[in-house]
């Protein structure tokens, strides 16, 4: 584009080879949520993934046995900010989907007051994705998803639900909650995978 | 279907508060949004460096007019620039609309109650503006909470319409009966439409105005899927 805005001179010259194209760095953590933040107690709170042929359901403690590892990841927002080198802890999706049998191919993130979001499941495998409860050394802040979200930094970030309540295996990727008002179905932000 | 990106001219720029000012840019091809709807607007340096943020819209109409209204961030790359910078005729380049969750659209016959804080009445605006247009009876009221009354956007155009209230939280003219602090559950009970009327409720403002707001709804018996929110800054 030949244009430019006279006047504009920005602030950073220097390329951040770990920034997306049209991101910048956020100091802060933004919240970006669609409601009200649901009010949960981990004694209440369950995670499931439904299969063909039934599923599993853990309790948090139970879920917890898992086996928690920490995460150090950018984040990318589609509303432009990132965060980089962040750190979160949390159960692996690897270590979930050994005690799932299941031949579908895709995955309904649903959370706690309705949210839905739509993933490959080969996008939640070979630590590529998980359920986290720390952010920072910190249990998860309920505006944030505590007491835990699901987290796949690898995609813009609304692919991470938060206040996560399980996962529902799909035979085809069907568009989950932002994926029907506008966003990408699929959201990689080195590709700016933005909107439709 | 969102589009790519248009070149957008400013033509009109208004001091709208002691850090806001609104602006109203004219994009050829523009075709028009939701009230509510938000847009992505990129400046490019001389040197080619581009910065990208995305604004709220004021405007809800079917012109290639469109307004957005800026409130200056102390630390900001862009909005700096946007409230104290840029000029009538000056060129930016927009995006949009975007988002389909946050919006009203005048063929909805509930009603709807507005809750704002600070620059988060921007879209809120826009969906007073588009039931005005719309000429719907509908209705739509607004609790808007800000600093000062020097701190509101959009302050005259709001005084022409019925349905408004304000909860100042530093300061209040004078004869104001209400005391200057934050919204709390008694005034969302006293100021907004209840729950037993079943009113969409759109409440828009900085996180933690937004958190507190939305949590007071869902006790005062709001179903909190009838309430969309949109928050800003951090947490």
């Amino acid at each position: 584009m030949a244009i430019f805005t006279r006047g504009f001179t920005g602030r950073s010259r220097e390329a951040d080879p770990d920034l997306p194209p049209g991101q910048y760095l956020a100091d802060d953590f933004p919240v970006l949520s669609a409601g009200p933040t649901p009010k949960l107690d981990r004694a209440d709170w369950t995670f499931s993934v439904q299969t063909e042929t039934g599923g599993v359901k853990w309790t948090w403690d139970e879920f917890m046995e898992l086996g928690a590892e920490d995460v150090h990841t950018d984040i990318h927002c589609v509303t432009r900010w990132s965060k980089l080198g962040t750190t979160w802890r949390g159960i692996p999706l690897d270590a979930v989907f050994d005690a799932v049998e299941t031949e579908r191919e895709f995955v309904m993130q649903y959370s706690y007051g309705g949210y839905t979001t739509n993933v490959p499941l080969e996008d939640l495998l070979d630590g590529k994705a998980w359920i986290a409860f720390e952010y920072e050394g910190e249990l998860l802040a309920p505006e944030h998803g505590g007491p835990a979200r699901l987290i796949v930094p690898h995609l813009y970030f609304w692919k991470s639900a938060k206040w996560i309540r399980g996962l529902v295996m799909q035979e085809q990727d069907e568009p989950g909650f932002w994926e029907q008002n506008g966003y990408h179905l699929y959201g990689d932000p080195w590709r700016e995978q933005r909107y439709w | 279907m969102t589009g790519g990106w248009l070149v957008g001219t400013v033509v009109e720029t208004r001091t709208e508060t002691p850090s806001g000012r609104s602006l109203v840019i004219d994009v050829p091809g523009w075709t028009g949004n939701i009230a509510g709807q938000h847009v992505d607007v990129r400046l490019t340096a001389p040197d080619g460096y581009q910065a990208t943020r995305s604004y709220s819209l004021a405007s809800a109409d079917d012109s290639t007019r469109v307004q957005l209204a800026v409130d200056r961030l102390p630390d900001g790359e862009v909005s700096p620039y946007l409230v104290d910078g840029v000029e009538i005729g000056d060129q930016l380049e927009l995006r949009g609309p975007l988002g389909g969750w946050f919006v009203w659209r005048p063929t909805e016959t509930r009603p709807v109650q507005l809750i704002a804080g600070g620059s988060g009445v921007v879209p809120l605006v826009a969906m007073l503006r588009a039931r005005a247009v719309a000429g719907t009876t509908a209705p739509m009221r607004l609790l808007y909470s800000v600093r000062t009354p020097g701190d509101r956007f959009f302050a005259d155009e709001l005084e022409t319409l019925d349905g408004i209230d304000y909860a100042y939280t530093r300061q209040v003219p004078d004869g104001f009966a209400r005391p200057p602090g934050r919204v709390t559950p008694e005034d969302l009970a006293r100021l907004t439409i209840p729950a037993s009327e079943n009113p969409a409720v759109f409440v828009c403002g900085p996180t933690g105005f937004v958190e507190t707001v939305a949590r007071a709804l869902v006790d005062l018996g709001h179903d909190p899927l009838q309430v969309k929110t949109e928050r800003f800054g951090g947490a």
